[in-house]
């Protein structure tokens, strides 16, 4: 059951977004989120979603997807609506006791809304048209200038890789771990908040001491297959730009100036 | 000249007190002397704790001995600047197949090693599609490890090791972990490549079934070489193996009996046909 799960929310498909470089869709999520704070009018946000709507379709993944996203921010969402709702000064328009709602409060509300909406689809198209593994090759590539300012770029990517491979390896020992205490009579849901955390002491023990040794078995297992660091390593599936990630780029600079002229042009 | 050849090799594990004096000594490998040549399946039998997979570690340079020199293909492992070099002669194999597949696809793992030795991009594909095809996991390079089972993915760690082109690969109780269908893969997929590839094979193991196909077996007890010979010659020691705490195998042990019983059955019957043959031949 634990075998199944699927680290991130990668949806597979074949579309040209799947296709792309990681790095054109982290600088293309990137562009995006920055244009979305660039126009303060309808025209603008009008612009913004036809051009998320487009992307959503050529990637070919359903929309509800999409709107699974959201969920995690629904609070976050309705206090920043609750607060700009109320607290805009403006013509009123309903007044009740102290609080009013005012005119400019609901546009600014609606838009706020807006904003934060696209921004996650945004970041949830690439999160569903990329593997975690393609994604942290995106970044060890794309980032690799900051070696020159001793980041351990490298470094951070093969951890990252590395704990992507040992998640389901530990939830699935987690979940031993939790029935071999269970059949000696632990008790890991009764009780308040200060039980339960104390009853998962000898669950988190032999866990923390199996990934230890884990850890200590698989750096020999490197070692012996003559891993040494990044430098003089080459890649199997070394990340090369497409034509279409050329294209993908001047579409985002298009999109972008369009984006900029219509926050000049458009009143607020 | 072997392609492994250790003489006088000790190695001492320290347990330290907390000044940092050493506590305790404990002696894993004992002036051991071994000669392994080329295209040979030399096998490593011993209890727990008789110092076998600490000799293993030599082989592949993780241990550097206390005592003694060990050359594999010519290089001494002592010298860091052999490290990288003996490392790519002499692969290893260890117990646990979850803890040493690094990839989070198949594909990858096996390209890891290869990708380590800075070979070039096509080179790794095909060398990745050599050792895969070589194991019979060529199917399933595109699976997650975590969904292979304990033999396939032993399979794929002795893919990952071929991928390197060594000339001995090193197996470290490699089916220890293993269900008997596993065990047997891995078996079959070690002695295919010592038939076949022509690698030398070094295999570890406390199962006396693994040992029979090997040229030569090594018996170690508390850190020494304590017998050595073909399979046929150690099991017909029935006794002297029994002391050592390794338990023969059961087609050997009948026909021990049976020659003690007063049958005139040769010593050191290795399979069950070759029993039945004997058997025949009585009547």
């Amino acid at each position: 059951m634990l075998r199944d799960i699927t680290l991130g929310q990668y949806y597979p498909g074949n579309s040209v977004i799947h296709k792309l470089d990681p790095r054109t869709k982290l600088v293309g999520t990137l562009t995006f989120i920055i244009s979305l704070f660039l126009f303060r009018s309808f025209a603008g946000y009008l612009a913004a979603a036809l051009f998320l709507a487009v992307i959503i379709r050529i990637s070919g993944v359903p929309f509800k997807f999409m709107v699974r996203g959201l969920k995690s921010i629904m609070i976050l969402l309705s206090i920043t609506m609750v607060f700009n709702l109320f607290l805009t000064p403006g013509t009123p328009v309903l007044v009740f006791w102290k609080l009013q709602i005012t005119r400019e409060g609901i546009a600014q509300a609606a838009f706020m809304a807006m904003r934060l909406v696209m921004l996650i689809i945004g970041s949830t198209v690439m999160t569903l048209t990329t593997t975690p593994n393609h994604l942290t090759d995106g970044m060890e590539k794309g980032l690799a200038p900051l070696k020159k300012l001793r980041v351990p770029v490298h470094e951070v990517a093969m951890m990252m890789s590395i704990a992507l491979r040992f998640i389901p390896i530990l939830m699935e020992e987690t979940d031993k771990i939790m029935k071999a205490q269970m059949a000696r009579g632990a008790d890991f849901e009764s009780g308040g908040l200060v039980k339960k955390a104390k009853s998962l002491v000898p669950l988190l023990v032999p866990l923390f001491i199996s990934a230890f040794r884990r850890a200590n078995d698989l750096a020999m297992a490197m070692e012996a297959r003559g891993y040494r660091g990044g430098d003089g390593r080459t890649k199997m599936k070394p990340l090369i730009y497409q034509k279409r990630d050329y294209r993908a780029y001047l579409l985002m600079l298009a999109y972008l100036v369009c984006i900029v002229l219509i926050g000049k042009v458009s009143p607020v | 000249m072997g392609i492994i050849e250790g003489s006088g090799l000790v190695y001492e594990y320290r347990k330290y007190g907390e000044d940092g004096e050493i506590a305790a000594v404990t002696r894993a490998v004992d002036g051991v002397s071994l000669d392994v040549k080329r295209g040979d399946f030399v096998a490593i039998l011993g209890h727990n704790g008789s110092g076998k997979s600490t000799l293993a570690k030599h082989i592949n340079a993780i241990l550097t001995p206390d005592e003694g020199t060990l050359y594999v293909d010519g290089m001494d492992t002592s010298e860091e600047k052999n490290l990288w070099n003996v490392r790519q002669s002499a692969g290893m194999v260890f117990q646990n197949p979850d803890n040493q597949i690094i990839g989070t696809v198949v594909e990858e793992d096996v390209g890891f090693g290869p990708e380590n030795m800075g070979i070039s991009t096509e080179e790794i594909w095909e060398r990745v599609e050599e050792s895969l095809k070589c194991v019979g996991m060529w199917a399933y390079r595109k699976k997650s490890p975590n969904k292979l089972s304990g033999g396939q993915k032993q399979r794929v760690a002795i893919a990952g090791v071929v991928a390197m082109h060594p000339k001995c690969i090193v197996l470290d109780e490699p089916t220890a972990m293993l269900d008997p269908t596993g065990r047997k893969e891995v078996i079959r997929t070690v002695r295919a490549l010592n038939q076949v590839e022509d690698v030398t094979v070094l295999l570890i193991t406390h199962y006396m079934e693994e040992v029979i196909y090997a040229d030569k077996v090594l018996v170690m007890d508390e850190g020494k070489v304590v017998m050595q010979g073909t399979p046929r010659e150690i099991f017909s020691q029935v006794e002297q193996l029994q002391k050592y705490r390794l338990d023969v195998p059961q087609v050997t042990l009948l026909a021990h009996e049976l020659k003690k019983a007063g049958l005139p059955v040769p010593d050191g019957v290795l399979t069950v046909d070759e029993l039945v043959e004997e058997l025949c031949r009585c009547k």
